[in-house]
């Protein structure tokens, strides 16, 4: 953000205002340093700020302190008299503002930087919905949702409280062992099934996108958030030096499941990135030749029914529980439900369509015919549910498409 | 607060009760009543707040749905903001005002009632949305779009009223505030004699004036939105979900003023009082207030940092914001000022005043952090911010009130407060706020973002302290509400003056302050010898 | 007259809606495109400076549809026309109508990408199963800032309403967005 030129004097303040909070606190109570030369200089001006507000405050505090000790009435029986003194009080008004103007500075030619989104290398489009993130490589043609990977035993600890029983209906719910797991799991709630995959040393460019609600997408070490707003893009940039994994959460209050939508970046060599869309391609073709072998294909009942309530339980029981039970008018019930015991081709498209103005989600572009054709055939049969045509096969999918 | 029941002819039974109550129009009784509406939406708010702090004890779900978290998480925050801090205010301005200026009453008695009793309404159907299907409303405080319109619980409506409603009652009381001290100042008291709390709740009713119908027109938007076919905020009908962010921080951020102007104004009456020594820089005091008035209209878009603002307007908001720190410092300048080479004495509301300026101060270091855009990007939507903006409200506002009331209740019951147990009310208090908010400042740079119902381990010791801290908080607070009983119950009786080095006209009259004062208008300005004739 | 004042500011409220419209509009800060077409340039430029465009295409919840851009990305120079198209096809076994929602990023580059012709002007009605291609005619004018080099058009394609209200836009300015 500043010229290499003033780089080194930047530094060697940086090194003197850096040193010392890092002694005076333990590490972890400032903010995130990062890794990418962005996320450095906001913390060189948060450190800055910081420091600025403290001298400012041992002044005023300072000054304070010793009146409040040495004006009291045992040691200064008489007051002083005087009210007014425009003097000082036009110099306590000009310095906060040339300290601000020093300030503002540095701060509106970081600004200018971080809102200079040209000649990226790469584009990632990152759409949010509710409640875990999309990522597609726009020059790659490669796409996938990133979802909470933590389980739900974890999460829920039945504490046997009214308010969160309806978490502990789970299958195989123990909260002890739940517990145990949390406890010992490093990465809870900041873990995905799919992480967004990035090259070190590359611009890369972020358009973010949302399907429903406002999101917002946040990695501390990278100091990138960006607001993702239904029907608008937002840009923002990145471009990290270190490989690694980088952890980062959704911001903006999304609904029930906000808390449960983090963002996993792994940071790979170029190489190793260039392998990764390779494999990535050739996965997508394995899993076409996949979907062709499955449709050809017809099920049995059970085979759908078991697939269908792993795919239940990762997706959908998040909002019509596991039971089927749903939560009020929100989560309508899908055990005895109007869609679920109706004509099969209303379930069909409301599980591949979603529904407007609420959160159920269009599923199309997420599952693959099997897995909607096993949803849907869980659906049918799972709990009190008995259909007359309670199964479908992934080949009436793929027609549906 | 109840005290000057005594002038009361007297009467049994529930419907005089009732009668009394529902129909005065009288400023002292109107003002208690606020008072204790206040006081009751503070706990219902704690209560809340309590049950956040309890699952965030440690991580996992143990108590608290995620869907009731978010529901709890809104109504904290609108019972605090519109139930718990404007009432109390209006109730401060209600009791003072006439009393500071030499009032007989308020200048529209009548509408004052009014203005009072719509907000049990508003407050008991905005309550009444916790037990209706799909629960109370969960789209935080804030209410963006289109997590409150498309997708909105259908208690939405109830809270949309409930606003509108809470609404006319603020607007209503702040043209009363404004007529009343436009008019019915005691002859010869100009405007830059009146007391700075006067002062600042002028300054205040103006902004609440211009603000809350914004507010009304955001909700209203809403509302059709939600039913009328209108897509203000959806872009599928042509509209912007950023819009309604930016009608909402237009009133905003006014609002965090409103809720922080009349807080400073009793800094300003306490502070010289045990000090012994006249404000420093009234007029700079008075300049200060206007000025931040002023800019607080033009700061909106620093609470959208995020929402890809160009370059040219966050440039705009960050240099506007950073422009407010002048005036708020050259107030906390002005009350050291006051202090220095004062005779101080520390009785209660001059330790509340005091830990009011410290702590204010913090919040406004961090608001000023905040002002910066790139570092803003880091600490937007964290528990940084959440730290901030409770150190401004509890310390800031709360704090504010409660020296209000330490420092008025003897001339409004006419009894002492317990030295003892308000400077144990205050130490507690301030201990366990800043175990409360402190370490808030910590899990936000961590990382920690706000409203989520669970969270990482490495959150997990601050949250504890946190938690620990707030259950005390809310505890301590009970202690209050006991002081504030007992005094009005009894206690050492209170000289007129009530403080040694106290001026003002609401000084000059007997304590308990009887039902009706200044029917004539008293002398201005005070002399000596004519000081107690006043009182009618 | 506080009370006008108070009126008075409920009415600003609603000001603030054309208002912030028109102030989008003159600034292009939230990536709003003119509703309106462009004329065609009448000559065609042939020296300005190449830049990237990339196309989005996205579907709103509870829309049956499939829609995707033909091209992803190309390079463009500034002042020449450029076609593109859209590939929508409606799966579901019944007409469904829907509006796409442009938005442009960055921004602020909105006001230098002119549409010729574009299906985001319009409704789309599609029968049960039908499929179309959907052409955006554009250029990107001369005057685009230096240190622009990549332009995002994106779409959104939401389920029109099946009788469609007034939105506030075209009640305000008669305009679609």
């Amino acid at each position: 953000m500043i010229s290499s030129t003033s780089r080194h004097a930047r530094g060697l303040c940086t090194l003197l205002l850096l040193i010392v909070p890092q002694v005076v606190f333990a590490v972890e109570l400032d903010m995130r340093e990062g890794v990418t030369a962005m996320s450095q200089d906001i913390h060189w001006l948060h450190t800055v700020m910081l420091w600025v507000c403290i001298v400012i405050g041992i002044i005023v505090f300072g000054a304070m302190g010793y009146t409040i000790v040495a004006h009291r009435r045992s040691k200064h029986p008489e007051p002083a008299n005087f009210h007014e003194h425009l003097g000082v009080e036009i110099v306590w008004t000009l310095i906060p503002v040339l300290i601000l103007a020093v300030l503002a500075y540095p701060a509106a030619k970081m600004l200018s930087e971080i809102e200079d989104n040209s000649d990226a290398a790469l584009t990632v489009l990152i759409t949010g919905s509710q409640w875990k993130w999309h990522y597609q490589y726009l020059e790659h043609d490669i796409g996938f949702y990133s979802n909470l990977s933590t389980p739900r035993e974890q999460i829920n600890s039945c504490g046997g409280w009214l308010l969160a029983d309806t978490f502990c209906e789970l299958p195989d719910g123990d909260s002890a062992a739940g517990k145990a797991e949390r406890d010992a799991n490093e990465h809870y709630l900041l873990e995905v099934d799919n992480p967004l995959v990035l090259p070190s040393n590359r611009k890369v460019r972020f358009l973010t996108a949302s399907n429903d609600v406002i999101h917002s997408w946040w990695v501390p070490d990278f100091a990138v958030k960006q607001d993702a707003i239904p029907g608008f893009i937002n840009e923002a940039w990145t471009n990290v030096p270190k490989t690694g994994t980088y952890r980062g959460q959704c911001t903006e209050l999304c609904g029930k499941d906000h808390a449960f939508m983090p963002v996993v970046v792994e940071v790979r060599t170029e190489d190793e990135f260039d392998q990764w869309i390779e494999d990535q391609r050739i996965a997508k073709e394995l899993a076409s030749g996949q979907a062709v072998a499955d449709r050809e294909k017809t099920w049995t009942l059970a085979e759908l029914k078991s697939i269908g309530e792993g795919v239940y339980l990762a997706n959908c029981a998040t909002c019509h529980q596991p039971n089927g039970a749903g939560q009020g008018t929100t989560y309508p019930a899908l055990d005895g439900g109007e869609i679920a015991i109706g004509p099969m081709a209303a379930h069909i498209d409301r599980v591949m369509n979603g529904k407007a103005g609420t959160e159920m989600q269009s599923w199309a572009p997420q599952l693959s015919d099997r897995d909607i054709a096993a949803v849907i055939t869980y659906e049918r049969n799972a709990w009190s549910n008995q259909p007359d045509d309670n199964i479908v096969q992934p080949l009436t999918i793929f027609e549906y498409r | 607060m109840v005290a000057h029941a005594e002038h009361i002819p007297h009467r049994s039974g529930l419907a005089a009760f009732l009668s009394r109550w529902l129909l005065t129009t009288n400023h002292k009784e109107i003002g208690s009543l606020y008072l204790w509406f206040a006081f009751l939406m503070f706990f219902i708010g704690g209560a809340l707040a309590m049950g956040i702090r309890l699952e965030l004890f440690i991580p996992g779900i143990q108590l608290i749905a995620p869907g009731f978290y978010n529901q709890l998480v809104t109504m904290h925050g609108l019972i605090m903001v519109f139930g718990a801090v404007m009432p109390a205010f209006v109730g401060l301005a209600n009791w003072q005002i006439p009393l500071m200026i030499g009032a007989p009453d308020m200048a529209l008695p009548r509408l004052n009632n009014f203005s009072f009793w719509i907000l049990p309404f508003a407050f008991s159907i905005l309550l009444s949305s916790f037990f209706m299907e799909g629960g109370a409303p969960n789209f935080g405080w804030t209410f963006y779009a289109p997590l409150s319109t498309t997708y909105g619980p259908d208690s939405t409506d109830f809270f949309v009223f409930g606003v509108h409603l809470m609404g006319i009652s603020s607007v209503l009381g702040a043209i009363n505030i404004m007529v009343t001290i436009f008019n019915l100042r005691t002859p010869g008291m100009t405007l830059m004699q009146m007391p700075l709390f006067v002062w600042t709740w002028l300054i205040t009713a103006f902004l609440l004036i211009t603000a809350i119908p914004v507010l009304a027109g955001a909700v209203t938007m809403v509302l059709t939105d939600r039913h009328f076919g209108t897509s203000f905020f959806s872009a599928d009908g042509g509209g912007d979900p950023v819009l309604f962010q930016h009608i909402f921080w237009f009133f905003g951020h006014p609002e965090v003023y409103i809720m922080i102007l009349p807080g400073f104004g009793i800094a300003s009456q306490i502070i010289p009082t045990f000090a012994r020594k006249k404000l420093f820089g009234y007029n700079s005091m008075v300049y200060a207030t206007v000025s931040i008035a002023f800019l607080s209209y033009v700061v909106w878009g620093h609470h959208m940092f995020a929402t890809g603002m160009p370059l040219a307007a966050e440039l705009f908001f960050m240099f506007c914001t950073m422009l407010i720190a002048v005036p708020t410092g050259v107030k906390v300048f002005n009350w050291v000022a006051t202090m220095w080479r004062g005779s101080m004495t520390f009785e209660t509301p001059m330790l509340f005043a005091i830990a009011f300026v410290i702590l204010f101060t913090i919040g406004g270091f961090s608001g000023l952090m905040l002002a910066m855009v790139p570092a803003d990007f880091q600490y937007h939507d964290t528990y940084f911010v959440v730290a901030h903006f409770h150190y401004v409200l509890y310390p800031g506002a709360i704090f504010g009130t409660m020296a209000a009331v330490y420092y008025w209740l003897p001339k409004w019951s006419g009894h002492m407060v317990d030295e003892w147990w308000g400077k144990l009310h205050f130490w507690t208090a301030i201990t366990f706020v800043n175990l409360t908010f402190f370490p808030m400042h910590f899990s936000g740079l961590a990382g920690m973002p706000r409203r989520i119902v669970d969270y990482s381990h490495q959150f997990q010791d601050f949250n504890l302290i946190s938690s620990f801290g707030a259950m005390g908080l809310g505890l301590t607070q009970v202690l209050f509400l006991f002081i504030v009983i007992k005094t009005i119950r009894g206690g050492e009786p209170a000289t007129d003056k009530v403080w040694e080095s106290a001026e003002g006209l609401e000084w000059t009259i007997p304590s308990p302050a009887p039902l009706h004062t200044f029917e004539t208008p008293p002398p201005w300005p005070i002399s000596e010898t004519e000081a107690h004739e006043g009182a009618a | 007259m506080l009370c006008v004042l108070a009126v008075g500011m409920f009415g600003f409220a609603y000001a603030l809606v054309p208002l912030y419209a028109v102030f989008c509009e003159i600034t292009g800060i939230n990536g709003k495109t003119s509703g309106q077409s462009v004329e065609l340039l009448e000559t065609e430029s042939d020296s300005g400076r190449e830049i990237k465009v990339q196309f989005l295409a996205r579907v709103g919840n509870g829309l049956p549809w499939e829609f995707r851009p033909a091209t992803h990305q190309y390079r463009v120079k500034l002042g020449q026309t450029s076609i593109t198209s859209f590939y929508a096809r409606n799966r579901a076994t019944y007409a469904v109508t829907g509006q796409a929602v442009p938005s442009i990023s960055p921004g602020h580059t909105a006001e230098y990408v002119k549409k010729v012709e574009c299906f985001c002007f319009n409704q789309q009605e599609l029968e049960a199963g039908e499929e179309t291609n959907m052409p955006v005619k554009f250029y990107i004018s001369e005057e685009l800032p230096d240190d622009v080099n990549t332009v995002t058009l994106s779409y959104t394609m939401f389920r029109a309403p099946a009788r469609k209200p007034p939105t506030h836009m075209a009640m305000l300015s008669s305009k679609r967005i």
